[in-house]
């Protein structure tokens, strides 16, 4: 279940670029890995963010996850459901489990991500 | 899949959650095998089993257990256990899985007695099969009077046609039992129990379950609430240390820890602001660093972000403010009390 309009890196999150911005979230795969998702902690609007950074965190019952940002960028929205209704994120994680929205700081990094194909190959080969 | 005191076990199989509120609302069943088994034997199997556990084992009869501590003689914790009388001559007793070899060796040094103890690891699957509808689902394979085991006690009969050791015991604050069997019928009265509580939407339930039920009911885990510095006073374990018993290790550093007063005692915590306590975070009273956290977890049943916290003795008050660093944040939380799950009887 890895969309191809989509980017992909080795942590699990992805990137969907619409013009010169990044909608980014975490895959499927990480969800389902997660578990139940009980919250999720994320940066302001404005907040800089370098590529492989820490962007947020989210928590299944079980444990704590860090989420790191695909691109660089700054924030300019954040999914203020999630706080509410952090199980959005094992819902739909491609859909109304985004997590920002960034306005990108260098595109070129996202074509350095993996493809669907490739992050397809790369989760098979972790298990 | 993780590692376990060498165990594979899973975390989860359909969700914590689930499993969860299937443990509080229906029927949950544990594979709890990793468990370990010390069983004394002998006309002394009484004085040891009393001379190295806490609580008092001549008040048991046969047929009953209760849980107990395994202390050093400094008053720290070797292991928690559970005594099960089985005879006047033999006991039978249920160990951490990652601590049963220590207990092993600590009991055979503290057997001045000569009673016989086994390892008996290997002789037992162990299944606990837990929640409102636990008894109904295990009465199908057994024909022992399941009503008829009071809290705390056990029989030894039949479940699936093989002997079985039924205890109504559990780690999870709900109604329950937990069934001793051979290795080799264990796979198959595992599927029978899950065919037994089907109707009652039985759920296969992992180490994660486990714990967030565990945590609400205030059970310790080794490891976490008590280890070899904690002693019980700390821990709210009281009553299963009866000073009046007679001579027993660690009886001393007790008595001592009793008249001097404790410095720490565990305390229960509820969330008040954003953030979710977990195992090690440091909790600070007024500013300054007092404390650690020793479980913490989102309740499901209580909806709530709930904890298990160390504080000194004599800050541990209900209703106190303290604050959980939750990655270098102070995040308010207050203490509350405890059980913070207590089932309706």
């Amino acid at each position: 279940m890895f969309p191809d309009n989509l980017r992909y890196t080795k942590d699990h999150e992805w990137v969907r670029v619409d013009g010169d911005t990044g909608t980014v979230g975490i895959t499927d795969h990480a969800q389902e890995e997660l578990g139940d998702i009980v919250y999720v902690d994320l940066p302001r609007v404005g907040a800089q963010l370098q590529q492989s950074v820490t962007l947020g965190s989210v928590e299944s019952v079980k444990a704590v996850s860090e989420i790191y940002s695909p691109v660089t960028g700054e924030v300019t929205e954040v999914n203020q459901v999630l706080a509410d209704a952090p199980e959005k994120l094992n819902e739909d994680p491609y859909g109304a489990g985004w997590l920002v929205k960034l306005k990108l700081g260098n595109p070129a990094e996202v074509q350095a991500l993996m493809t669907a194909a490739a992050y397809q190959a790369y989760v098979g080969a972790e298990k | 899949m993780v590692d376990f005191g060498g165990w594979d076990m899973p975390v989860q199989y359909s969700g914590i959650i689930d499993e969860h509120q299937a443990v509080r609302t229906a029927v949950g069943l544990f594979d709890v095998s990793h468990m370990g088994e010390i069983e004394i034997r002998g006309p002394k199997a009484e004085a040891l089993t009393d001379f190295v556990t806490t609580n008092a084992v001549r008040r048991l009869k046969i047929g009953q257990a209760h849980y107990s501590g395994l202390l050093y003689e400094h008053g720290g914790f070797v292991d928690d256990i559970l005594v099960h009388k089985v005879a006047d001559d033999h006991f039978f007793l249920c160990v951490n899985a990652s601590n049963q070899e220590k207990d092993f060796e600590h009991i055979q040094a503290q057997n001045r007695f000569n009673a016989e103890v086994d390892f008996a690891s290997e002789r037992y699957a162990q299944i606990a099969v837990q929640g409102p509808q636990a008894r109904a689902t295990l009465q199908k394979l057994t024909p022992v009077e399941l009503a008829g085991i009071k809290y705390y006690w056990f029989t030894d009969g039949t479940v699936s046609g093989v002997p079985a050791r039924i205890a109504h015991t559990g780690y999870t604050g709900e109604d329950g039992f937990e069934v001793y069997v051979a290795p080799a019928e264990a796979v198959r009265i595992w599927n029978e129990l899950m065919a037994a509580g089907e109707e009652f939407g039985i759920r296969p339930c992992g180490l994660g379950a486990r714990n967030t039920l565990r945590l609400e009911a205030k059970m310790a885990l080794y490891g976490h609430e008590i280890d070899a510095t904690t002693s019980p006073f700390e821990a709210g374990l009281d009553w299963i240390v009866k000073l009046d018993k007679g001579v027993f290790v660690g009886r001393d550093a007790l008595i001592a820890q009793k008249a001097n007063g404790i410095r720490r005692q565990l305390a229960g915590f509820e969330m008040r602001g954003r953030g979710i306590a977990r195992d090690g975070y440091e909790v600070f009273l007024d500013g300054a660093p007092a404390g650690w956290v020793t479980s913490g977890s989102p309740s499901p049943t209580l909806n709530k972000n709930i904890g298990l916290c160390y504080l000194p003795a004599e800050q541990a008050e209900l209703g106190r403010t303290i604050h959980v660093m939750v990655r270098n944040q102070p995040v308010d939380a207050v203490t509350v009390e405890t059980p913070f799950y207590k089932r309706a009887k």
